[in-house]
């Protein structure tokens, strides 16, 4: 149990604007089950693909039982014995469980292969750790949870004894979960070292022997699961610092401006992501959504947006029914949103100012005038934004990719603004920003708040959403776990209710 | 060793460029014809020619006379029009690779009209024709437009496939139904009555469809940069995330562009018909719409651009066949132009991309 394995030191990646991983320690034991813990974009997989050769550190150093390696590819990863096992899983669908198994692995090149014999070999492997399989079944045929046991097999084939799982529960169901980790354990127990990549501090209690937490890149710390409980996991996940009062904040809270009755939607994946989820957001309002990324938000926010359809219940926007109504009426009725993405759905990165700023009313007369566009009011309406909230921008007619993270937000904002909403749906606002940006964000949501605009904040971060909601609601595998008014809120409460431990009584009222 | 020891030390990084100076993407087209002239001319003198030699007769054949420049232009015309056509396509993603087709669907439509009523007036033929040269493109055009918008079906590869059925079948008519009872034998429809052709300039072959190739061009360019619609073929380009975001409806303009673009196509097919051959025959085009996709390209997709640059590549043809009656290779052209393609798509990769020598850190 204490033999290091892989052990990497002060590891730093950047990207283009973030930093991934800013000198990231993070050690792992033979035989044991490490958890990797965090948000999203708090840098677990940027880590963990750094490990299995995906990626280059920009600086510090990768260990292998002691060994200083450098991995300049998955393959390479693969010949230190570190494997990884993707969300989406790398096989060849038309060809069979033991084809997919033997595809890719070096050896001399046989033109004649001994099928039988090879695919008996690959279900006594399989049968060593405890996992039955038919070796000749096409895997195009085979279920999620299946094909998920091939990928790991793959890896174990090729000798990997350290395995590397991105968010392996994500696509399964509750009794695969089991069957997976009893998988795990028993090949933790046979010398080999998992780590698992996760949110859901739920599975890590469950399966963890040791658990290290990522938070905006960095290291927060590494624990033996002994030691924490969940609340204290979840103050190592989420806590940030308080960096605005909201003064100035008006409490008039008008009629309903968003009703939800019941909706029920279908995730990406085909899985149920939102259910039976009832909410009403009042002029005026701020809402606050926590949850921990990944539990339907998305798939709320484009729902209310009318970017996907609802398999069930109504949305009600200012009276008008709009129930998988298409995004354009959404649009007309007052919806303003602030995607998650904002560069590529929020705005057109290599469209320019005067491009974006009609987005949403290019449709509308004066900026049409028949077929065409009324260039002069859209230059109007550009410099107009411009002005009005600060954005620092050299040339209106350059491509908006150009600007900065706070800049693109304000302009983004902006818009939306210009609009007039009734009501506003803003996924991570401020995600990415700096303390300025953010508090600029900040103002402009109260400002818009005071105005009558009912809004829907969408945050991973419990502090903003007490620092500007006047009510939370929380949301934990597409459902409702209860909303809370700030004032009685308390943040160890919100926690459990993040992570599914704590539910409020008529929650689905 | 020292090859060893670069390799150790220092690696290939490849990285998206942040900003591309407009100089650059002026010049990249440039660098690529030249880079393609002198790959032809390795091939060239590797068969045993001069290259120089071809080149000067290509280039004297095509740009040293009027006659051959007034030959570029006959060419250029159907170029400029398909050239528009999938350029159209191309700005919101939809590789339409079936010009061709639709420029033989056109060219099949319009003669249908031309020879269906061989006694009506101009000013009834005429406008016919246009109409269903028009049409008989726009619906070969909308025929792959339909699986690729509802179910999501590859259109690169129906629109190819289409080209050889509209082919074909123009093949069929000409060697069947349609062919001429006094033509001989010969694959070739009876010829057009005088109202159904289009008027010549002076004794060339330009006819008046360069008229409609040159208003087709701004059209092209006003419904980009000056409508509604334009605008949301531009923001479905850049981002169909956006274009969804912003309460566009993708599917009815993958139909609409789809349309549009074939209908550019099949116009360009009913000029050749109505001001060329005056008849339909096999063979209608030597390729036209294909090398419509180089025009566009090397156009950055530009109605103004794509207009000099289907005058350059009707020189090119037009240099082709000189230099086959000059007893050299004609399919120079075609390896020049697919060089040209080649480096023009190289070109665009490096002016969005760097590649940069980068210093291992933390390696041993």
């Amino acid at each position: 149990m204490s033999e290091v394995l892989v052990d990497m030191r002060s590891i730093t990646k950047r990207f283009p604007g973030i930093t991934a991983n800013y000198k990231v320690n993070f050690q792992v034991y033979r035989g044991e089950i490490h958890a990797l813990l965090g948000e999203n974009g708090a840098g677990k997989s940027t880590l963990m693909s750094i490990l299995s050769g995906f990626y280059r550190p920009d600086s510090g150093e990768i260990r292998i039982r002691g060994k200083k390696v450098n991995l300049r590819s998955p393959r390479e990863a693969l010949e230190h014995g570190i494997g990884m096992v993707h969300q989406h899983f790398r096989l060849v669908e038309p060809f069979s469980v033991a084809e997919n198994i033997v595809l890719g692995t070096t050896g001399r090149l046989q033109f004649y292969l001994n099928r039988k014999e090879f695919a008996d070999r690959i279900a006594r492997f399989a049968q060593s750790y405890g996992i039955t399989i038919d070796p000749w079944a096409k895997v195009w045929q085979l279920s999620v949870g299946e094909k998920q046991r091939i990928e790991i097999l793959k890896l174990l084939y090729r000798g990997a004894d350290v395995l590397i799982l991105d968010e392996p529960t994500a696509v399964l169901t509750p009794q695969n979960v089991r069957e997976l980790f009893q998988t795990l354990r028993q090949m933790a127990d046979s010398g080999r070292s998992i780590i698992l990549i996760t949110h859901k501090l739920q599975e890590v209690m469950e399966v963890a022997d040791r658990i290290t937490v990522l938070r905006k890149g960095s290291n927060v710390g590494t624990v033996f699961k002994k030691d924490v409980d969940e609340r204290e996991l979840t103050r190592m996940m989420v806590e940030r610092d308080v960096l605005f009062s909201t003064a100035n904040r008006s409490h008039d809270i008008g009629p309903t401006v968003l009703r939800l009755e019941g909706i029920s939607v279908i995730g990406d994946r085909g899985i149920p992501a939102l259910k039976y989820l009832s909410l009403e957001v009042h002029a005026g309002e701020i809402l606050g959504i926590a949850g921990i990324a990944g539990n339907g938000q998305r798939e709320l926010a484009e729902a209310i947006t009318g970017l996907r359809p609802v398999a069930g219940g109504r949305i009600i926007v200012g009276g008008q029914d709009l129930t998988n109504q298409p995004a354009s009426r959404f649009i007309e009725a007052g919806v303003g949103s602030v995607p998650e993405d904002r560069l590529g759905t929020g705005l057109v990165p290599n469209m320019n100012l005067y491009d974006n700023v009609i987005l949403k009313d290019y449709r509308k007369p004066p900026i049409r005038r028949g077929s065409f566009l009324n260039h002069r009011v859209v230059g109007e309406k550009a410099s107009r934004l411009v002005s009005e909230f600060n954005i620092q921008v050299s040339d209106l007619s350059y491509p908006i990719r150009m600007l900065s993270g706070g800049n693109l937000q304000r302009l983004l904002l902006a818009r939306e603004i210009s609009l007039q909403p009734k009501l506003l749906v803003a996924s991570y606002p401020v995600r990415g920003l700096d303390i300025g940006a953010t508090e600029a964000v900040y103002r402009l949501l109260i400002e818009l708040s005071n105005a009558g605009t009912a809004i829907l904040l969408m945050s991973e971060d419990l502090e903003e959403l007490l620092t500007l909601s006047d009510r939370i609601a929380v949301l934990f595998r597409g459902e409702l776990m209860g909303v809370v008014s700030t004032r009685e809120a308390e943040i160890e409460k919100l926690g459990l209710m993040m992570v599914g431990s704590l539910a409020m009584e008529g929650r689905r009222a | 060793m020292i090859n060893s020891w670069l390799a150790n030390r220092f690696g290939l990084r490849v990285e998206k460029q942040i900003h591309v100076s407009p100089w650059i993407s002026l010049f990249i087209p440039f660098i690529s014809i030249v880079l393609a002239l002198l790959v032809g001319a390795v091939f060239l003198s590797l068969t045993g020619n001069d290259p120089w030699k071809v080149y000067g007769v290509m280039f004297k054949g095509a740009f040293g006379s009027v006659f051959g420049l007034s030959e570029c232009v006959v060419n250029a015309i159907p170029l400029l029009m398909t050239g528009l056509a999938v350029a159209l396509a191309f700005r919101m993603l939809l590789w339409n690779i079936g010009a061709e087709g639709q420029f033989y669907m056109g060219a099949f439509a319009a003669s249908w009209v031309a020879l269906s009523f061989p006694h009506a007036p101009a000013y009834l033929v005429m406008p016919g024709m246009f109409l269903a040269g028009f049409a008989g493109g726009a619906l070969w055009g909308l025929l792959p437009a339909i699986p690729r918008a509802l179910l999501g079906v590859n259109e690169t590869l129906t629109t190819l496939m289409l080209n050889y059925v509209a082919i074909l079948w123009v093949d069929s008519l000409v060697y069947g139904h349609w062919r001429d009872p006094q033509g001989y034998n010969f694959p070739l429809t009876a010829q057009f009555s005088d109202a159904a052709t289009l008027p010549s300039l002076g004794n060339t072959r330009i006819h008046a469809g360069v008229f409609l190739a040159l208003a087709a061009a701004v059209v092209v360019h006003i419904i980009l940069k000056h409508t509604v619609w334009g605008y949301e073929i531009r923001i479905i380009g850049e981002s169909q995330k956006a274009a969804k975001y912003a309460g566009i409806n993708v599917v009815k303009n993958i139909l609409l562009v789809m349309m549009l673009s074939g209908g550019l196509s099949g116009l360009a097919g009913y000029c050749e018909v109505a001001g060329i051959t005056h008849r339909l025959q096999e063979s209608i085009s030597p390729g036209y719409g294909y090398t419509a996709i180089i025009v566009a390209w090397l156009g950055k997709l530009n109605p103004w651009a794509i207009m000099v640059v289907s005058f350059l590549f009707g020189g090119f043809l037009v240099g082709g066949y000189t230099m086959q009656s000059a007893g050299l290779p004609a399919a120079t052209v075609s390896i020049l132009q697919g060089s040209i393609l080649f480096f023009v798509l190289a070109g665009e990769i490096l002016t969005r991309y760097r590649i940069c020598l980068v210093e291992r850190r933390n390696d041993q």
